[in-house]
């Protein structure tokens, strides 16, 4: 081919830029595992929502105004009067709640798996680095609105700084910058949530990929691909990340956005949940909330608060909550990677911590009654226990054998067909024929006919059977 | 193990008795397409409420362009005297004399719908009853010593409160004394309409988003459709 103008433009850049090289590097010639489940699309959907608050964030600080007199109408400004500002803000709001939606179900793979795990510790530490930048984010963001919520729910986790014996009251002083939450604070607030913060994020998502793709990828059986290559040096189970997984990737994409499209254009406030009712009110430092709850995201780590007696401890126990998550890595002692080949315990104990955290996150939502504090206490043991017994409890786990090389799922078609085949059963064994008759008039008119009715005893069965293989499932 | 799962099942079960609402609330009936109520509960909000209360956020022509009315009808059946079309609906009272006369400002009702809900509006507007302890003379069900008087006192007429006590409790029931200007009806009606115009004005534009939420969804599932099969396609010689 004869090279055209343009072609030798983008040779001379190409020349003295390695795009060619990167984009090879980690795109076409990044071998990812092949059996890469439903939960491996989390890491590039956290990315499409990073992407969303960044444009979203931007295009919106070009109407809202940092300040606590403007604050709150500019927002409402951009609600009502910016053309298409509606949707733009709705965006952001349901992006920041979708946000730790996807993270923290890219962390629960993490520990199905255990992407965590040796030689990955690094990618997990970034990680959780990550969550934690995306914690001060979101949180220094929700005061922007200067709503009820905004300044009160601000107001008390600033002030738990000040339990922090000696320098507690000057350190929270300065984090506010007055007496009480007030303009210096949301001024500081909109520069770390629009530039300083964003700019960690960003810096640690590319460290997190970079350390990924020193090691390669993790897969739902938890073994080395690179520990089989084909005589060209690439990995047996491995395919090209570029394409396959792009286009895999954009299917995940296509449905997480058909949820996201749905919350944005159908609930946008999911409740009360993702736009608290009460931040529709403006600020009022003079009046308190009855009832003040942070946003659903940091339900979990705030009953740990409230279920400790103690403030000061209070304030231990919900950063302990997040600092002992870094610590997994060193915590499991199982040389078993993936769920699934570990041993019974492991699965039960992970069970439990799911079931506390959502029951802490459900409780954080919840006013104080002497009951919920009692569940709250249940469950923040519950959710310390699994971290700090898991040295014990991992050591001598009876796991079962690994495989050499990656096992092969059923496809999504496969699994589809396979319970196609079920249903006609299954809708006889929880339905009955009843015989049914009718008289139409006259006594010769009379006929009888059999009419489908759900049948208690199969459904029982039915459960009982779906019971006794979850049960299955945790051995 | 089986005995921690049944137990915490328990527990979890054991949550739904927490919440308990202090008064039912009668459910407003919102309509947003409804521009004739939309009209009248525009009407209401103006003449009852606009003497205290703005609605600052909301724009007079936005609600001539939504509602399909001419602007100039809306300035001369809706916007009080001497408003512009691009004003917003501001109230007559200022901050200070508000404080005089009510202790508080009377706060902007843009958002109200949002933060207190329909239901909570409708029920707390019809649910005022004599209360001659307190500085207006009224107090109100829903919302217990609401430094606010009955606006509508004159439409509804006065009520008073009973008290009974069953086997289930003690429950308070509203009753009528003296009929106002409206049946019962026509209030219920009078009240809907002002709570609709309410739920308008806190976001105008949820109807034309649920009508452009439809294609969005639509494009959305034909792109997931297509994406699906595109990684079919690629994924054929992957074994």
């Amino acid at each position: 081919m004869k090279p055209t103008r343009l072609s030798e433009c983008g040779n001379w850049v190409l020349d003295r830029f390695p795009v060619t090289k990167f984009w090879n590097d980690h795109m076409t010639h990044y071998y990812a595992p092949k059996n890469f489940n439903i939960w491996y699309f989390f890491g590039s959907l956290a990315l499409l929502v990073l992407v969303n608050q960044i444009i979203t964030g931007i295009l919106l600080t070009m109407n809202y105004k940092p300040d606590a007199k403007l604050a709150f109408d500019s927002v409402e400004y951009i609600m009502r009067d910016v053309p298409w500002g509606w949707l733009v803000r709705y965006m952001h709001s349901t992006g920041a709640s979708a946000f730790f939606i996807v993270i923290y179900l890219h962390m629960f793979r993490a520990l199905l798996y255990g992407s965590f795990k040796h030689p990955r510790e690094l990618i997990w530490i970034f990680g959780m680095l990550l969550f934690v930048a995306l914690m001060a984010e979101a949180f220094m963001g929700y005061l922007l609105p200067w709503g009820q919520m905004s300044f009160w729910g601000a107001q008390v986790i600033i002030s738990l700084f000040s339990a922090i014996p000696v320098i507690g009251d000057d350190l929270s002083l300065w984090i506010r910058g007055d007496y009480v939450i007030a303009d210096a604070t949301l001024n500081r607030f909109f520069a770390f949530h629009v530039i300083a913060v964003p700019l960690v994020l960003v810096m640690l998502v590319f460290m997190h990929l970079v350390a990924l793709h020193e090691v390669g990828s993790n897969n739902p059986d938890g073994i080395e691909i690179k520990a089989s290559k084909d005589p060209w040096g690439h990995p047996v189970d491995g395919i090209p990340f570029h394409p396959y997984y792009t286009v895999k990737d954009l299917v995940g994409v296509g449905v997480f956005l058909l949820f996201f499209a749905t919350v944005i254009f159908y609930m946008p406030e999911v409740g009360g949940y993702f736009l608290e009712h009460a931040n529709f009110i403006p600020a009022d430092p003079m009046k308190t909330p009855e009832h003040i709850a942070p946003v659903w995201y940091f339900t979990p780590f705030y009953s740990i608060l409230r279920a400790i007696p103690d403030k000061f401890a209070g304030v231990i126990g919900m950063g302990g909550s997040i600092v002992v998550l870094f610590l997994i890595p060193w915590l499991d002692r199982c040389k078993v990677k993936s769920i699934r080949y570990r041993g019974g315990i492991f699965k039960k104990a992970l069970f439990l911590f799911v079931v506390s955290f959502l029951a802490l996150g459900y409780l954080g939502t919840q006013p104080v009654t002497p009951l919920a504090t009692t569940m709250a206490r249940l469950f923040t043991t519950i959710y310390f226990g699994f971290f700090l017994l898991m040295p014990i409890f991992t050591r001598w786990e009876k796991t079962k054998p690994v495989p050499r090389r990656l096992t092969k799922d059923h496809s999504l078609e496969e699994q589809l067909h396979a319970l196609e085949e079920q249903l006609p059963a299954l809708i006889e064994e929880i339905t009955e024929l009843k015989p049914v008759s009718t008289e139409i008039g006259h006594p010769a008119f009379k006929s009888t006919f059999f009419n489908r009715r759900p049948n208690p005893k199969g459904i029982a069965h039915v459960i009982s059977r779906l019971a006794i293989k979850l049960k299955g499932s945790l051995d | 193990m089986k005995n921690l799962i049944a137990l915490l099942l328990l527990f979890i079960l054991s949550f739904a008795a927490f919440a308990s609402e202090p008064v039912e609330l009668q459910e407003a009936n919102i309509d947003l397409s409804d521009n004739a109520s939309l009209q009248r509960g525009a009407q209401h909000f103006v003449t009852y409420c606009l003497g205290c209360h703005s609605a600052k956020h909301m724009r007079y022509l936005r609600f001539a362009v939504d509602t399909g009315v001419d602007p100039q009808k809306v300035l001369k059946d809706i916007a009080p005297e001497g408003a512009s079309i691009y004003d917003q609906i501001h109230s007559a009272m200022n901050k200070h004399d508000a404080e005089k006369w009510f202790g508080v400002q009377p706060p902007d009702l843009s958002l109200i719908a949002r933060s207190r809900g329909a239901d909570w509006l409708y029920s707390y507007l019809k649910s005022y009853y004599a209360d001659p302890s307190r500085p207006f003379g009224v107090n109100n069900l829903v919302f217990e010593d609401t430094a606010m008087p009955n606006p509508l006192w004159q439409l509804q007429g006065e009520q008073h409160a009973e008290s009974r006590r069953t086997i289930y409790g003690e429950y308070t029931k509203l009753v009528l004394d003296e009929p106002g200007k409206l049946s019962e009806r026509e209030f219920d009606r009078f009240v809907n309409d002002l709570v609709n115009f309410l739920v308008y004005v806190g976001e105008p534009v949820q109807l034309e988003r649920e009508r452009m939420g439809k294609y969005v969804i639509f494009f959305l599932l034909v792109f997931s459709v297509i994406a699906y099969l595109l990684k079919k396609e690629y994924w054929n010689d992957v074994d």
